[in-house]
């Protein structure tokens, strides 16, 4: 499939949505989005799906405390911290990211939520699935799958309706 | 010769002294800070970011609160900490004290945390770790206490949010006091409207002008109308030297009783690095009051030195790039 456009990025959410309510609709979920894109996406899931399909506000998490490359690369540029207004515990999450790539940022995300409880189930839902998985983790429900060379990444953006650019890999450093 | 305290691209590497630092970087640290201190209302008080590091709080001075606090900070960030007491009293300077340094670098040490009785001694042993192990100074001397500074201008940006438009008053021996230095730098780099030292002319430091402090000596001019009130602790030590007549005398002229503050906002804070000395700097019904922060600060402390400390050894991966 082509690069979504924001048209499409709608429909892939719809779907995404009607997949979600089947697979969690009784089971009072909360819901978690990864800073930045994901919190984006569970927002634009959040609108599709009601103010009470989740049973409490939107949690966030910045993972930036979590990640496996603080001695390669250092600290992270700030991101807002994490929120989770709920208790985790004996619950059903969903855990919500824009693009789904090695699987890293998914294993320090679920590190970080068993800091705070012992959730009944993880769901992870994610926009776009790319290849290049690194680790036994992948994720339950996705918009569209991708197929890019390793020298490219996805970045989602949030101006006027979301839409994702392809572009050289490592471009963010200079961000 | 002096060490920097900062990497190339500006990042910190030691941190030493607030002196010669740009606002934005003490902004990063409070705004670090801020993100840390929520991790200490979890259920699981850390994160994995130092797993693997190991730190060693050198303290050549005694300590309670900030040996502790650092070693908290440490620990809520998954470093391993192990904590030195080392007497000053043999001649152990110079020589030995490198010595000190080199057999706990020999153990992979990545951060020495230190205090000293001398002036100089962190940025000393800054000067001879190894390029990857980052130094923070614990107080050394009558010079800098870099970290104290910093969560207190935390507590009053908590407070008071904007530093622009405040009138901060210390109250106390500012000639002797690394806090204070710390803090009057910190608090002019921050843009605070007004700083006033306020105290007997025996502990107030001859430069205090080129501090870019008012000068005052008794309470009701000093205190009038100021948002903040950092008293600081008064160390019975200086009365031997004959610069104070007796804790008495001192306590009714400077101790913060009711009375006094309220030449102060109603609104004002009253802040102690600790350990206070009640009846003597400050009034047990002030420093238990609705205005005191006392207690606040000490849980900040813990917020400021995981910002620190984790800033610090992020930093390595810079050095580790351009080698």
């Amino acid at each position: 499939m082509n690069t979504p456009t924001t048209t499409d990025i709608q429909h892939l959410l719809e779907e995404m949505a009607a997949t979600i309510r089947e697979q969690l609709a009784d089971k009072d979920p909360l819901l978690i989005g990864i800073h930045t894109g994901g919190v984006w996406i569970a927002k634009a899931l959040q609108k599709i799906l009601g103010d009470d399909f989740f049973d409490g506000p939107l949690g966030t998490l910045s993972i930036a405390y979590y990640r496996d490359d603080f001695t390669r690369i250092g600290m992270h540029p700030q991101v807002s911290p994490s929120d989770l207004p709920f208790d985790v515990d004996n619950r059903h999450l969903l855990l919500v990211d824009d693009v789904f790539y090695s699987g890293r940022t998914t294993r320090a995300a679920l590190n970080e939520i068993f800091d705070y409880g012992r959730p009944a189930s993880v769901t992870l839902a994610v926009l776009v699935e790319r290849n290049g998985r690194e680790l036994p983790i992948r994720p339950d429900i996705v918009g569209t799958s991708l197929n890019l060379p390793r020298n490219q990444d996805l970045k989602l953006h949030n101006r006027d309706g979301l839409h994702i650019e392809i572009r050289a890999a490592g471009a963010h450093h200079a961000e | 010769m002096r060490s920097n305290q900062l990497t190339e691209s500006g990042q910190l590497r030691h941190f030493l002294t607030i002196e010669g630092l740009k606002r934005p970087l003490l902004t990063e640290i409070m705004d670090r800070a801020e993100q840390f201190s929520s991790i200490s209302h979890r259920q699981v008080k850390k994160v994995p970011l130092l797993r693997g590091k190991t730190i060693m709080n050198l303290f050549f001075e005694n300590s309670t609160r900030t040996r502790s606090t650092f070693e908290l900070a440490a620990k809520r960030l998954s470093a391993d900490v192990m904590n030195f007491n080392i007497s000053t009293s043999a001649t152990s300077k110079g020589e030995s004290l490198l010595d000190t340094l080199h057999n706990l670098e020999a153990m992979h040490t990545d951060m020495f945390v230190v205090r000293h009785d001398q002036s100089g001694a962190a940025e000393f042993i800054a000067q001879h770790v190894a390029p990857h192990v980052s130094v923070i100074n614990a107080g050394d001397g009558c010079h800098a206490h870099p970290t104290q500074a910093m969560l207190d201008m935390f507590t009053i940006r908590r407070h008071k949010q904007e530093f622009a438009n405040l009138r901060v008053a210390i109250i106390g021996d500012i000639l002797h006091s690394r806090v204070a230095r710390s803090q009057i730098q910190a608090l002019s780099i921050l843009g605070v409207g007004e700083i006033r030292v306020i105290g007997p002319q025996t502990l107030l430091p001859r430069d205090c002008q080129t501090l870019g402090v008012h000068v005052h000596h008794d309470m009701a001019s000093g205190l009038r109308d100021v948002d903040v009130i950092i008293t600081l602790r008064l160390q019975f030590e200086r009365m031997q030297g004959a610069l104070l007549p007796s804790a008495r005398e001192y306590f009714r002229c400077y101790g913060l009783t009711e009375e006094k503050l309220k030449y102060a906002k109603p609104d004002a804070i009253v802040m102690h690095p600790g350990p206070i000395n009640r009846g003597v700097e400050i009034a047990s019904s002030v420093a238990d009051g609705k205005q005191s922060v006392i207690l606040e600060q000490v849980g900040h402390g813990i917020a400021i030195r995981m910002a620190v400390m984790s800033m610090a050894l992020g930093s390595q991966s810079e050095l580790a790039e351009s080698e």
